[in-house]
């Protein structure tokens, strides 16, 4: 299913603003979907190795067409391919190096993010049953914790709660939030409101977020 | 010592009803389609699985789902099966979602004689409801147990005669862990060879935890998601 144009730029936005955040040497484990994106804005001149946590460290692009190799896929199932350096392993060494604090940033969707910087992203009772998969050990354990979604659900309703209403992945565990309206740093005193996308004010942001913002002192405009 | 068997057929000759059994893989990578094929054409009934995911329609472990021969399922992610996700729903099958890296420990710690250890993983949700959780060092942990398995259907790319094993890039996965957790754990190999072929210091499994061993009849290797990229012209 292809996204309309105004979501895919909405999209762009979080990514790159994301990616941004990356540094020399990061590893970093990309959740599925939009996350993954992160990837094609690597800024130049850095080095960063990804992990997928079905056992590889050092994902390379997706294979052409052809060279496709149902041994190797990523977390999301996609094919992907290796490049100099790639490592394999299995899942409970995967396992070991995210919950030991080796990965250095963990960027993962949510359904709902609240002020405490607690998540839900795995279920809906009763209605949709997916499974954690890995993330509820990559919140628990990487070094930092980004949640890259729209700022509010399909029908305008905020994601961004006082408090999630459902299961939780993580229970206060996410460091900064970017959305295609803002970057919203999670702190002990609240969701301090760091960057508003451009001809945004702080009161647009607030009205389409539930949990109250602080704004800060240094509080600009997000680079696009 | 004779560890190799004709065919996935024989390699399961004794599964019963009501078994509990690991199966590797992850998505459809690195199944062991044709333990799995067996199974299914076995009808064996009452199944407890344990898997990080259930196969789709038609191939893989949905194979079974579909034909109702598990009871039970104990995995990390079931998103994109709509068949299990109904049956959940209407209860026709009993669902344990854990999360992945505990999943995981758990197995291995079943294999190497640990009954349970304490995660940081999943303290504050409902995935830590009625275990016991424990303070270490300023940090909340909960407690996990181990998991076994009557059998465990595991798949390599390589294995000698004596069950030696080899995986391929990330079709390793659950399959090394797997095969430490069962009482009797049968592999399936794209290419059996002789003992001493394969290079001591490359081999991923040691024999000493593989019971039976065989070459598959065929492999369909399906890939879930094809991903490719242009290729860029000159």
């Amino acid at each position: 299913m292809s996204k309309p144009a105004k979501d895919l730029d909405k999209r762009e936005r979080i990514v790159k603003r994301i990616a941004r955040e990356l540094r020399d040497g990061f590893y970093v484990n990309l959740g599925i979907g939009m996350p993954t994106l992160v990837a094609n804005h690597v800024p130049s001149g850095i080095q960063v190795v990804l992990q997928s946590e079905n056992g590889m460290l050092g994902i390379g692009p997706y294979p052409i067409e052809g060279q496709e190799d149902p041994d190797l896929i990523n977390a999301g199932k996609e094919t992907v391919s290796e490049m100099p350096g790639t490592s394999y392993f299995s899942s409970t060494d995967s396992f070991a190096m995210i919950r030991g604090g080796h990965i250095d940033l963990s960027v993962l969707g949510a359904m709902e993010v609240d002020e405490e910087g607690s998540i839900a992203n795995w279920t809906i009772p009763g209605k949709m049953i997916k499974g954690m998969g890995g993330a509820m050990d990559l919140v628990a354990s990487a070094r930092r914790v980004i949640v890259a979604m729209e700022h509010t659900t399909r029908e305008g309703q905020p994601k961004i709660l006082k408090k999630c209403t459902l299961p939780l992945t993580g229970s206060k565990v996410v460091d900064t939030i970017v959305t295609e309206m803002a970057y919203i740093r999670v702190t002990p005193t609240g969701l301090v409101l760091e960057e508003i996308a451009v001809a945004l004010t702080f009161d647009d942001v607030q009205r389409a977020t539930e949990a109250r913002l602080i704004p800060s002192p240094t509080l600009r405009t997000m680079e696009a | 010592m004779n560890k190799v068997v004709a065919n996935s057929e024989d390699a399961i000759r004794d599964v019963p009803d009501g078994s509990t059994i690991m199966i590797g893989g992850f998505g459809l990578c690195g199944i062991p389609e044709n333990l799995i094929r067996a199974l299914a054409r076995k009808g064996t009934k009452n199944l407890t699985t344990i898997s990080n995911n259930v196969g789709v329609d038609g191939y893989g472990m949905g194979l079974l789902l579909a034909a109702g021969q598990i009871h039970r399922h104990i995995g990390s992610y079931v998103g994109e099966n709509k068949l299990l996700e109904q049956m959940v729903l209407e209860k026709k099958i009993d669902l344990e979602l854990a999360p992945q890296g505990t999943f995981s420990e758990r197995i291995r710690a079943g294999g190497a004689g640990i009954p349970a250890f304490f995660t940081p993983t999943g303290f504050g949700t409902i995935v830590a409801d009625n275990k016991e959780t424990r303070d270490f060092d300023g940090r909340m942990y909960v407690m996990e147990h181990a998991l076994k398995a009557d059998f465990a259907f595991v798949k390599a790319w390589k294995g000698d005669k004596w069950g030696n094993l080899v995986y391929r890039k990330t079709a390793r996965n659950f399959n090394p862990m797997m095969a430490t957790a069962a009482k009797i754990t049968i592999a399936e190999v794209e290419y059996l060879v002789e003992v001493g072929e394969i290079d001591p210091d490359l081999v991923h499994t040691p024999g000493i935890y593989v019971k039976r061993i065989f070459q598959g009849e065929q492999y369909e290797r399906r890939i879930e998601r094809k991903t490719v990229r242009p290729v860029v012209g000159c």
